[in-house]
């Protein structure tokens, strides 16, 4: 049985927000069961005594002190945006979702 | 037929839960330097971890942790030996990075309860609301709605975005489901969240104002039929941001909820916005499609992995329970109930008490900061600690109590401070505000008030004793409201040989 289905492939490519053609999900949808197929057997390979990370460094608490360091000008954190207006960022039409 | 809070109540038992997010007060984010100033100009305190540009990594603030752990063991929770971050992945322009960062199955607090006082026809009762999670995260941007005719998102043509809010540290509260309150399911609401925000206070973590946002709830409400043991499909109103609105949200989902069902309706699992106008909800987005938020541990950032010796150190810093210091307050002063309610909901509990420390007796300062300070406060539209500070109302009060001023000459000197004429004895000697106890100064004066009103003077010769009220009337005027009253009084008859 596949990993993923072409459903949840498009499922996935709508909460992206990436808009496909059949014919790419058709291909996808057999791509990414290729890679979850793959990465199963990587799970199969790991013993009971290897626990789930999400860090490749055992290391906990990393903190900063509550101190405050200077920001970027409005200028500087504008710079990248596609457009602004009154020192915010402009964006296209917000449909709906509130 | 149409069901109003009663009959609805004759026939569904409601069920609540309650999600309150609190802004913590920390200088910084949560995840990056940035200052948390509110009001600042827009895009003046981002930097490229808060605007999630590519690279750049993120660093709890500790401070945010602490606050967090303290939440929990305030409201008995667990504190979990093991905790991690994880993304809220979803579209939409609020949180630049496409995920917010949250935690998911691992929040830092779980397990505790808060207990609410409600009171109910047979007296105070106690509900306990039992806590699912404390969990942190991030707070988002602010959006402003352009060229539609309310500010809402519908009818604009684009959204202009302000992320100085981005990524303040955010805790987010939530209740188990809370069962069995009946009738009173709004008050409990209303008890639990004024109970919380009395707490966050007294803990110092959060400037609580929820007319500010830094503290906002989340009302979730299902109905079931009475005896039918059926959880039903619940709204969550979303963003309720006062206490009274808390209980009128709950009294208006309610209402809805109930006629929906009589007339054979279905309920939809759906976000609703409250409308503070009108006390309704109307419905925001459907959750069917929201909720797949794909939430995956963040792996920017390490566990958080709090040991006992920090909790310890932590739980010495609690301070002693809000209810447990009012009833010890109420006590000390010998303040009736009805009083000591109206020092809480004026939220000047903490400020009498100062004024009180300072040598002030508690009768008189709370009768300050409740009667004249709050009165002038209410025309100004300002809070009355904006007003005086805790040191000018213990001096006044200390002259009244010596005798140097009256509480007619007081009030005057209560004036002169806000109107930003000095300190109490500048505004007392710039005014000339001392009383009059120069017995011959007052024999003047007296004197003067016979010699206009020789008829009066005769009528209280004779022994008509109410009569002289008139005549000390006169004689306050001539001193210009700086005599004591009693002592003219005294003056007054024995001089009229009574």
């Amino acid at each position: 049985m596949a990993a993923i289905s072409r459903d949840e492939v498009a499922n996935l490519a709508r909460l992206a927000r990436i808009s496909m053609s059949d014919a790419e999900l058709d291909h996808l949808a057999g791509e990414m069961d290729v890679i979850l197929g793959a990465v199963a057997r990587v799970q199969e390979v790991a013993g009971a005594d290897v626990p789930p990370t999400s860090h490749p460094l055992a290391v906990n608490n990393v903190t900063r002190e509550d101190v405050v360091t200077p920001s970027l000008t409005p200028e500087q954190a504008l710079s990248g945006a596609p457009a602004s207006s009154e020192q915010r960022f402009k964006v296209p039409q917000i449909l709906g979702e509130e | 037929m149409t069901l109003n809070y009663d009959s609805a109540l004759a026939i569904y038992e409601p069920t609540l839960g309650l999600e309150v997010h609190v802004e913590l007060n920390t200088k910084s984010k949560m995840f990056c330097g940035c200052a948390t100033e509110f009001g600042a100009q827009p895009n003046t305190q981002t930097c490229p971890v808060c605007l999630g540009l590519p690279g750049s990594l993120p660093v709890v603030n500790k401070r945010a942790i602490e606050s967090s752990i303290l939440i929990g063991l305030a409201l008995n929770c667990s504190i979990a030996p093991f905790s991690r971050f994880a993304r809220k992945n979803y579209f939409y322009p609020d949180m630049p990075k496409n995920f917010q960062t949250s935690q998911y199955d691992e929040p830092i607090c779980v397990n505790g309860f808060l207990d609410v006082d409600v009171e109910t026809d047979e007296g105070n009762k106690t509900f306990r609301v039992e806590i699912e999670r404390v969990h942190m995260e991030e707070d988002t941007g602010k959006s402003l709605h352009v060229g539609g005719a309310t500010g809402r998102i519908h009818g604009a043509d684009h959204s202009l975005l302000d992320y100085n809010r981005a990524g303040i540290p955010l805790v987010e509260i939530v209740t188990k489901i809370v069962p069995n309150t009946g009738k009173y399911a709004p008050l409990v609401a209303r008890a639990y969240v004024a109970t919380l925000r009395d707490i966050l206070r007294s803990l110092k973590v959060s400037d609580v104002k929820m007319e500010q946002g830094s503290l906002r709830c989340d009302v979730n409400l299902s109905l079931s039929k009475i005896g039918s043991g059926k959880l039903g499909t619940r709204s969550e109103t979303k963003n309720v941001n006062s206490l009274r609105s808390v209980e009128r949200a709950v009294a208006g989902e309610i209402i809805r909820h109930a006629n929906r069902l009589e007339s054979g309706e279905k309920i939809v699992q759906e976000t609703r916005h409250f409308l503070e106008e009108s006390g309704e909800t109307r419905p925001g987005r459907s959750k069917e499609q929201a909720e797949d938020y794909r939430y995956f541990p963040e792996p920017d950032l390490v566990p958080v992995v709090p040991d006992a010796k920090w909790i310890e150190e932590l739980r010495t810093l609690l301070p002693e329970k809000p209810a447990d210091r009012r009833k010890r307050l109420q006590t000390a002063w010998a303040v009736p109930d009805k009083e000591m309610n109206a020092m809480v909901n004026a939220e000047l509990l903490d400020t009498v008490e100062q004024t009180v420390l300072l040598g002030a007796d508690p009768t008189k300062a709370r009768s300050w900061w409740l009667g004249e300070i709050s009165r002038i406060a209410n025309d100004k539209a300002v809070s009355p600690t904006d007003l005086m500070s805790v040191n000018d109302v213990a001096q006044i009060i200390e002259l009244i109590s010596k005798g140097e001023l009256t509480d007619k000459l007081a009030r005057q000197v209560v004036e002169g401070v806000i109107a930003k004429e000095g300190s109490p004895s500048e505004v007392i000697a710039k005014r000339g505000l001392k009383v009059v106890s120069d017995d011959s100064q007052l024999m003047k004066a007296i004197e003067e008030a016979i010699a206009a009103a020789p008829e009066t003077a005769e009528k209280v010769r004779g022994g008509n004793i109410p009569a002289a009220g008139a005549l000390i009337g006169a004689v306050m005027k001539l001193t210009g409201g700086q005599a004591d009253a009693a002592k003219v009084r005294e003056l007054l008859l024995k001089h009229l040989g009574q």
